[in-house]
């Protein structure tokens, strides 16, 4: 079995302050980090592989930079890392993001895809779906488990709103992964020291076969027109008390702001 | 020369650094507590390659170097003093002279067990009427037949009782003082050798710290370590490396008190201010900073001294002096920046305190730092 899994380096949120003056996001000194909904996806191939067998090869879109996410995949087990980065995909939006992974995992054997459910910088959730459109193969999202019968067909626990669904598909397949399903291992100390040694393979547009003029910038319907950070609310308060105590809270609060 | 940290050794730090908030840090406080050794930690490191980050990966280990090793002292010490020093004492202190003095047999037999976790290491050279004088042996090996016979007693042993692998110091010839003593490696559940008993002590507490006893104890010739006379100098270039680890687990112990001390100054309020905002607070802190970043040099320079194979010795010993003095004063003016937050168990540098003076003393006291470096100075 082949699995690729998708992932992306990110700025880590839990650090990250907004100017205040002009509602972006300071990105100096903010650590970089594997997309935590990656992780699980790579946790989700990798255990397929210690159970099944498996060749994982991870990808990620990105600057140079990138390959340091590139290298932790590699020490906590994946067996290939592929670095797409090319100038022509700068400034890209999930579209034109989604068109230059598909265009690279066309070039590429896979029984299963896997990415995370979204990123948490921009929180879209869409790459991962874009790109099984791109490549026309069914898609399961929101997965918490993937097992798989040896053969080609994969059982999916997806979460909804309501519960759990439980789902087959047969490969080839595209699953997006969210963070409660699994704890993704830790790096080991000797998968760090083989994984500075690897190889990363580098791709550009032109080793993609990608129409150009669906890449980066140009390639991105998307505009954005203002950022900007939410007005900061005061902590409010909170009460820890039996239902029927907070329900006289609650209508005393509601009405001491004339609400009801 | 550079100071940046290789790429394989950022990415080791940033994975020991999770590993220890994540899966050390929540049980430093019990395990100090109810002086339990943590064996669940232990095979958690044991899974990701901690137990034998030096060796290489023929011997079953990762095959990383000792500024790895240091990282990971520091950085589990940094949550949990006693977690450090059960690595600290098995690498450097059985795992080290095993690999570095061993003949190919016994690394073959003892190595890949070792690193993998399954063995716990440990080192008995202090007895009774020998700490600082370590020549003053009392423990003896009689040879007889293909076998020697040890009689004696030995310590303040870490991890006793959870280790299976002992090297151990013994007189072959007492005629002779120093050059008559020799190095053995034991194995626990040895007809012979028992555990005494279990110290209860001010710091370090979840490390198991035994008396180790030796009544006829035979050890084949096999499992001597080195040459017959040779123990004395193992036992100096086994605690020269030991003290690199000791140095990062005082580091890691005081990055941990400044670390708490910066989050407190800056939540606690006094006179309607945080007091991080007072100068008190500020020049004392960033003496400390100063302090600790030293030490961080002093403890990777002499790493890289030994994993550039030129002599360390000197290096090791004033990166333990420093960094242990230095853990133990951040540590105690962290319990004063607390105030009387800082003298409870509600805080954690109350332990880093108590964690902190044994770094002064064992592997070799502050004096004993003092007298390696005024020997290369005054030779």
């Amino acid at each position: 079995m082949k699995i690729v899994v998708c992932i992306k380096q990110v700025p880590d949120t839990t650090e990250i302050k907004i100017n205040p003056l002009t509602g972006t996001l300071i990105r100096d000194g903010v650590p970089s980090i594997m997309n935590p909904d990656d992780k699980c996806g790579l946790e989700v191939a990798l255990t397929l592989k210690d159970k099944y067998g498996a060749h994982v090869t991870v990808i990620t879109m990105g600057p140079p930079q990138a390959d340091d996410v590139l290298r932790e995949a590699l020490a906590m087990g994946a067996d290939e890392a592929v670095l797409l980065t090319d100038r022509k995909f700068a400034g890209a939006d999930t579209l034109a993001t989604s068109n230059a992974l598909a265009s690279a995992l066309r070039k590429m054997e896979w029984n299963l895809i896997v990415t995370g459910r979204q990123a948490i910088d921009g929180d879209t959730a869409q790459v991962g779906p874009q790109i099984a459109e791109h490549l026309d193969i069914p898609q399961i999202s929101y997965a918490e488990e993937v097992s798989y019968d040896g053969d080609k067909t994969f059982k999916v626990k997806r979460q909804t709103e309501e519960g759990y669904q439980i789902l087959e598909a047969d490969s080839p397949l595209l699953v997006t992964v969210i963070t409660s399903g699994n704890k993704p291992r830790y790096m080991s100390v000797k998968g760090i020291v083989e994984a500075v040694e690897k190889e990363v393979h580098t791709l550009g547009a032109a080793d993609i076969n990608a129409d150009e003029s669906k890449l980066g910038l140009k390639g991105s319907p998307t505009k954005v027109h203002k950022a900007f950070s939410k007005g900061v609310k005061s902590a409010g308060e909170q009460f820890e008390v039996e239902p029927e105590e907070a329900v006289g809270i609650i209508i005393s609060k509601l009405k001491e702001k004339f609400i009801i | 020369m550079n100071f940046e940290l290789s790429k394989r050794q950022s990415l080791f730090r940033q994975m020991i650094r999770e590993f220890a908030d994540k899966e050390i840090k929540p049980i430093a406080a019990e395990i100090d507590e109810n002086e339990r050794f943590p064996l669940e930690s232990v095979e958690k490191m044991a899974g990701l390659g901690i137990m034998g980050i030096p060796v290489p990966a023929k011997y079953g280990g990762a095959g990383g170097d000792n500024i790895m090793y240091s990282i990971a002292v520091e950085e589990l010490s940094r949550v949990c003093g006693t977690t450090g020093v059960i690595v600290s004492a098995h690498t450097s202190l059985c795992v080290a002279p095993i690999l570095e003095q061993g003949t190919e047999e016994q690394k073959i037999k003892y190595l890949p067990r070792l690193c993998s976790g399954e063995w716990v290491g440990a080192f008995g050279l202090t007895e009774p009427n020998a700490g600082t004088d370590a020549s003053a042996q009392q423990t003896t090996a009689v040879e007889d037949g293909d076998d020697y016979i040890l009689n004696g007693t030995k310590i303040f042993i870490t991890n006793a009782g959870y280790a299976h692998v002992y090297i151990i110091f013994a007189m072959t010839d007492k005629s002779i003082g120093v050059k008559g003593i020799s190095t053995f490696i034991v194995e626990k559940d040895t007809p012979g050798f028992t555990i005494g008993k279990k110290e209860l002590k001010l710091g370090i507490r979840g490390s198991a710290t035994c008396e180790l006893i030796f009544e006829n104890c035979r050890i084949p010739k096999k499992n001597l370590l080195g040459k017959v006379g040779g123990g004395f100098s193992i036992a100096m270039k086994t605690l020269d490396g030991g003290r690199i680890g000791i140095a990062a687990q005082a580091l890691g112990i005081a990055q941990g008190a400044i670390d708490e001390t910066i989050k407190y100054t800056k939540e606690r309020k006094q006179f309607g201010k945080s007091i991080s905002y007072f100068q008190n607070t500020q020049f004392q802190m960033a003496d400390l900073y100063t302090k600790i970043e030293a030490s961080r040099l002093l403890v990777r320079s002499a790493a890289f001294k030994k994993d550039s194979g030129v002599s360390y010795s000197c290096d090791a010993a004033m990166a333990k002096l420093f960094a242990s003095e230095c853990a133990m004063e951040v540590t105690t003016k962290a319990v004063q920046f607390h105030g009387g937050y800082g003298y409870t168990r509600e805080y954690p540098v109350e332990r880093m305190m108590r964690d902190a003076k044994i770094t002064e003393i064992y592997e070799g006291t502050s004096e004993v730092q003092r007298m390696v470096i005024a020997a290369k100075m005054f030779k």
